[in-house]
């Protein structure tokens, strides 16, 4: 009976965790890439933001003004950074205010290190998003339960579905309406931030998700925010949720 | 240093073909583009990339500018002895990286 009982509880999770990973038809943008560039970004010789992940790796060693490197505090990354990733943005308990991955970094620079915060998009605040993020590699993205994030989602939805721009679009417009159509010669992914910071080939560089809602805003020809704005915090914060489950690939590469 | 990132077999059978790849950490500038304040960006590549097997020759490459930043080269050699496989990049105002990776042919 018991063990009858058991079959059932572990059929029962299976299928529920299936239909969470994949029975849902939610796509990560890199089942939509070319094999070619699926296989540049599982080969770790291959992927360029590995190089990044590199730099992190040595920053994440490096004595800051008070003397303190990140290793210091959090040891080795592979273990403490584990999973760390897949639940940001998240409430900064020195704050009480929400902070993404970058914004976690900056803190630990400006509190912990006595230094200056890193500049969004600078090479060196890359690298380390990129090193900590590679942690988090195959983790299920896991956005807390936390209440003090449910208005910041609820702006990021609202944000998500709200028309802007010249051209009159919303994110939702594309990327719930006419995912894995194409857009020109692109093919329009679902929107899903399981990759970031992303290697993006027409960037030739590293970039956060920030950079990337910019580049989408700028597409609708609306002005997009500046870097410290409310608003990207607000849609990462429910992108994450709308991807509640999917894998972390990061660093990734992107067309 | 710049970043680099070599992907080589350890091993090899005396005689077989390895493929050796490796990446690089470098902007490219073309020297084609205005920067925000309107002056062109002087050019910044890597022109000159070879490899040596114990010393010998046994690829190199001249780049463009029209390559993309981070160059990413994979090329293959045939397994002679064991020893090091040695890489050089040299470019614009004067950089200059270098790489080795020990390699065991039996």
């Amino acid at each position: 009976m018991t063990g009858l009982r058991l079959a059932a509880v572990l059929i029962a999770v299976f299928t529920a965790s299936f239909a969470l990973a994949q029975g849902d038809g939610r796509r990560s943008g890199y089942q939509d890439m070319s094999p070619a560039l699926q296989k540049m970004q599982d080969d770790d010789t291959a992927n360029p933001a590995m190089l990044f992940v590199q730099a992190g790796a040595s920053a994440w060693t490096e004595k800051a003004a008070a003397g303190k490197s990140c290793a210091d505090c959090h040891g080795d990354a592979s273990i403490s950074m584990k999973g760390v990733a897949a639940r940001y943005p998240a409430v900064a308990p020195e704050t009480g205010q929400p902070v993404d991955l970058e914004g976690r970094i900056n803190l630990c620079r400006t509190t912990r290190q006595l230094a200056d915060p890193l500049a969004a998009e600078s090479d060196g605040l890359l690298a380390l998003g990129a090193y900590v993020a590679l942690q988090s590699r195959g983790q299920p993205i896991a956005p807390p339960d936390d209440p003090r994030l449910s208005s910041l989602r609820a702006e990021g939805a609202d944000l998500y579905k709200r028309r802007q721009g010249q051209l009159n679009l919303s994110c939702a417009n594309c990327h719930d309406d006419n995912a894995g159509r194409k857009l020109a010669g692109a093919s329009i992914p679902q929107g899903h931030p399981t990759g970031y910071p992303i290697y993006r080939l027409e960037w030739q560089a590293l970039g956060s998700l920030k950079r990337r809602l910019r580049n989408c805003v700028v597409g609708l020809r609306a002005e997009p925010w500046p870097y410290e704005a409310r608003e990207y915090l607000a849609l990462e914060s429910w992108l994450m949720v709308r991807a509640r489950g999917l894998a972390i690939d990061a660093p990734a590469v992107r067309p | 240093m710049a970043n680099v990132l070599v992907n080589a077999p350890k091993t090899a059978k005396k005689g077989d073909t390895v493929e050796i790849k490796a990446l690089i950490m470098h902007p490219m500038e073309t020297g084609f583009r205005p920067g925000t304040n309107g002056r062109i960006i002087p050019r910044n590549i890597v022109e000159d990339f070879s490899a040596t097997w114990n010393g010998r020759e046994i690829f190199r490459m001249k780049m463009s500018p029209a390559i993309a930043a981070n160059p990413f080269v994979s090329f293959s050699a045939v397994a002679s002895e064991s020893g090091i496989i040695a890489f050089r990049w040299t470019g614009d105002e004067g950089f200059a990286a270098e790489h080795q990776v020990n390699i065991t042919v039996t």
